[in-house]
């Protein structure tokens, strides 16, 4: 410990993250491979060495408190300061179903490394890096060798949705010696990480390991499963203990403004989907086409966004312009999506919001009428609400505009489990252990949250598998609809 | 992987295809669709089902060779499988007792229009059907939709076969003949779609369209499908694939369409051979 190191050699902080090598910006705007490149065994244990294996006290946070998975985060890096990656590994995978994804997109700076000790003064202990090398170091080495089998409990349980909160439950569920059957309504798992995420963030090769490493702990997959449209919950209920929903936020939100039927104006998730899942960057090799102007305005300041503006540079748009309503103080997408941006050469159009769009006479757009914006009082989110500046239109001209301003919850479950309660903006409601107004029923992820982060769907699915766990084992007891009710109105 | 269990060409460039698919006949419904992707660097597309058996546990689609997917389709045989087939989707036709319908269709939407007529007529409508199409050698499911008319027209725009001319003749005959008319479901190309809902619009006669927008992943994730019903937009995947063809901006539909045929003429080229 720092504390008792009086004895020895005091130790030498070193105040900065080891550098990660990353691709070329002008290089990379032109591929799909990833950014980052990784880092090598020996810079990973130097840089696990800055952890001062800070312990847990009352009235103290270290990094722990930040992860939503509840990762023993100091005792894997103290194994990765001993060399021994196997042991952390190991040690990660007893609370992470998802590390080599978690490695990648998870928001460290405000979870765990927003946690970090050494991070009050210095730069933070590259936490998300190591476990990004130690899942990659367990795909090339191990193999995914390691996957233990536990005597079955004889319950059967369904998940809905193979993304990051499905995969989650499935995984625990499987841990704990259930039979896991999961339903995924596409051809391919992984939900937004396959659909969404681009290839250049996390390569799909990744998340494809990833589940067939939850396969292998005997989870049954199923793909071009829709449930709502085959079987219901209903009907998965007779067939099984316990269902677990998380079908995401699959419904894009529209800025309605006129125009936004033009061809060459489409959602971030036809933009993202019609790249990653049908990998129209190989267009023809692959059939699906993308088509991308010269100008591509992305409207929306959040990780999505930066997705689609990045991906539009490297699709070929001479120019890939984010036109984002308030400042880049407030720009909710992460830091480093945005630093990636700038780098790459997106350009900002800050403080204007859309007001039209304008077609030529095939009903192609040409270009965009916006309104600059000035930050006044600040709104019921805590950021300073945008008011428009009366006079200041003015037009960009552009050939794709992509909108990236969110996503509602898919409504097909919900649609077709009546007695499920709903919050006003439709999202499932649940207790604090995912569990639904329905017994037996749990849901997890954006559908039940609304949409947010990768990570935030998987403690999700974690607390929703250890209630999941206790109502087929030792407690069947159900909490009272006015529970949910309750929650319905709050939300 | 799904397995074809019988693949036949219904003319040069027709192929209808059984799939076997259990788990979709045993709750597919007339009017929803199905999306295919024929193999792993494929499309995925939408088709409205043309039949469905719970009893073999397969579906059926019928496809029109026009670009690179539907010809790919139209080589595939007996016992060959497809990489991805999901539903189904989309609403399933509302099946009420109307009265007399005319039920209209032409070219490849023959297919659609057969389980639509069946079930409409199961539900205790007197069915006039109207068919059309370019020449008699496309014309297809007319035995099949004949069985289930109460009254049965055919036209071909060369007069090959029965009238000479349009469906919309037919229907503005019956029209001005007095019939009384319940309802009209129109299923075929766009542009006949819109003629027939601006016949019957004058007269207020209901009019359901089937609309088959440029889809993406076909469950209302995307929005690639949008069209503008009654100057709101609505998703062809989600709350369609039928719609009331009053309400439809059929000139919208119809610029969407064309959005893709740069790239479909790129992939239907190599596909052919060409570069």
């Amino acid at each position: 410990m720092a504390e008792e190191a009086g004895k020895k050699e005091p130790r030498k902080l070193v105040p900065k993250k080891y550098p990660m090598p990353e691709q070329d910006p002008k290089e990379r705007v032109h591929n799909f491979k990833e950014v980052p490149l990784g880092q090598d065994a020996q810079t990973i244990i130097l840089e696990a060495k800055r952890c001062l294996q800070c312990k847990q006290a009352p009235g103290r946070e270290i990094c722990m408190n930040g992860c939503p998975v509840e990762i023993e985060i100091p005792r894997f890096i103290k194994a990765v300061q001993d060399g021994d990656f196997a042991q952390a590994i190991k040690i990660l995978r007893e609370k992470q179903n998802l590390p080599a994804v978690c490695g990648r997109v998870c928001p460290y700076e405000v979870q765990c490394e927003g946690k970090c000790i050494v991070g009050k003064k210095n730069e933070p202990v590259g936490i998300g890096r190591i476990e990004r090398f130690l899942a990659d170091w367990e795909r090339n080495e191990q193999k995914h060798g390691h996957v233990e089998t536990v005597k079955p409990t004889g319950k059967k349980v369904a998940v809905v949705g193979a993304g990051p909160a499905g995969l989650t439950v499935a995984g625990d569920m499987a841990k704990l010696g259930h039979k896991v059957s999961m339903f995924e309504a596409l051809h391919s798992p992984g939900g937004v990480l396959v659909y969404g995420i681009p290839e250049f963030r996390l390569p799909k090769v990744i998340v494809q390991a990833e589940v067939d490493y939850i396969k292998k702990m005997g989870v049954d997959l199923k793909t071009d499963y829709v449930i709502g449209k085959l079987d219901t919950v209903d009907d998965l209920l007779k067939e099984y203990d316990a269902v677990f929903v998380a079908t995401g936020a699959g419904l894009p939100n529209w800025t309605n403004l006129p125009g936004e039927n033009l061809n060459g104006i489409m959602s971030a998730n036809e933009f993202l989907t019609r790249t990653n899942l049908m990998k129209s960057y190989s267009f023809p090799d692959y059939d699906t086409p993308n088509r991308i102007g010269e100008r591509v305005v992305t409207i929306g300041g959040g990780n999505v966004a930066m997705d689609c503006a990045r991906t539009a540079l490297r699709l070929g748009a001479k120019e890939s312009v984010i036109l984002y309503r308030r400042s880049e103080a407030e720009l909710p997408a992460r830091r480093e999506e945005v630093h990636h941006a700038h780098q790459e050469g997106v350009r900002f159009e800050l403080l204007s919001a859309p007001v039209k769009f304008n077609g030529d006479e095939c009903g192609n757009v040409k270009s965009l009428e916006a309104i600059r914006m000035q930050l006044g009082e600040p709104d019921a989110s805590g950021r300073r609400r945008p008011v428009k500046v009366e006079g200041s239109n003015f037009t960009l001209d552009c050939q794709t505009v992509l909108i990236a301003i969110g996503q509602s919850p898919n409504p097909l479950v919900p649609m077709t489990t009546p007695d499920l309660k709903l919050t006003k903006e439709g999202t499932i409601a649940v207790d604090s252990e995912g569990r639904t107004s329905k017994k037996g029923v749990f849901a997890g992820g954006d559908i039940a949250s609304g949409a947010a982060t990768v990570i935030l769907a998987m403690g999700d699915g974690k607390r929703a598998a250890k209630a999941m766990h206790k109502y087929l084992t030792s407690d069947p007891s159900w909490p009272a609809p006015e529970v949910f009710e309750k929650v319905a109105c709050e939300k | 992987m799904y397995e074809i269990v019988k693949a036949e060409k219904l003319n040069p460039d027709v192929t209808r295809l059984e799939i076997k698919a259990p788990h979709i006949a045993k709750r597919a419904k007339a009017g929803q669709f199905v999306m295919i992707t024929v193999d792993e660097h494929g499309e995925r597309v939408p088709l409205t089902m043309a039949d469905i058996s719970p009893a073999k546990g397969t579906v059926t689609i019928v496809a029109q060779e026009v670009g690179k997917t539907t010809r790919q389709m139209g080589k595939l045989k007996t016992g060959d499988k497809v990489f991805s087939l999901v539903g189904p989707l989309g609403l399933p036709t509302e099946l009420h007792k109307y009265g007399t319908i005319v039920c209209i269709g032409g070219g490849i939407g023959l297919a659609l229009m057969y389980p639509v007529v069946k079930a409409l007529k199961e539900a205790g409508n007197t069915t006039v059907n109207i068919i059309g199409a370019r020449n008699e050698k496309l014309l297809i499911y007319e035995d099949e939709i004949k069985s289930v008319s109460d009254e049965f027209y055919l036209c071909t725009d060369d007069g090959s076969k029965g009238h000479k001319g349009f469906v919309s003749d037919i229907l503005k005959k019956l029209i001005a003949d007095g019939r009384k008319i319940d309802m009209v479901y129109a299923v075929g190309p766009i542009i006949m779609m819109k003629v027939i809902a601006n016949i019957t619009r004058p007269y207020g006669i209901k009019t359901i369209v089937s609309v088959n927008p440029i889809m993406v992943d076909g469950t209302g994730m995307c929005g690639s499908c949008r069209i503008i019903v009654k100057g709101e937009t609505k998703f062809g995947c989600v709350d369609g694939p039928e719609f009331d063809g009053h309400d439809v901006d059929f000139e919208n539909l119809t610029a969407r369409n064309k959005r893709y045929l740069a790239e479909e003429q790129i992939s239907l080229r190599r596909f052919m051979g060409g570069n």
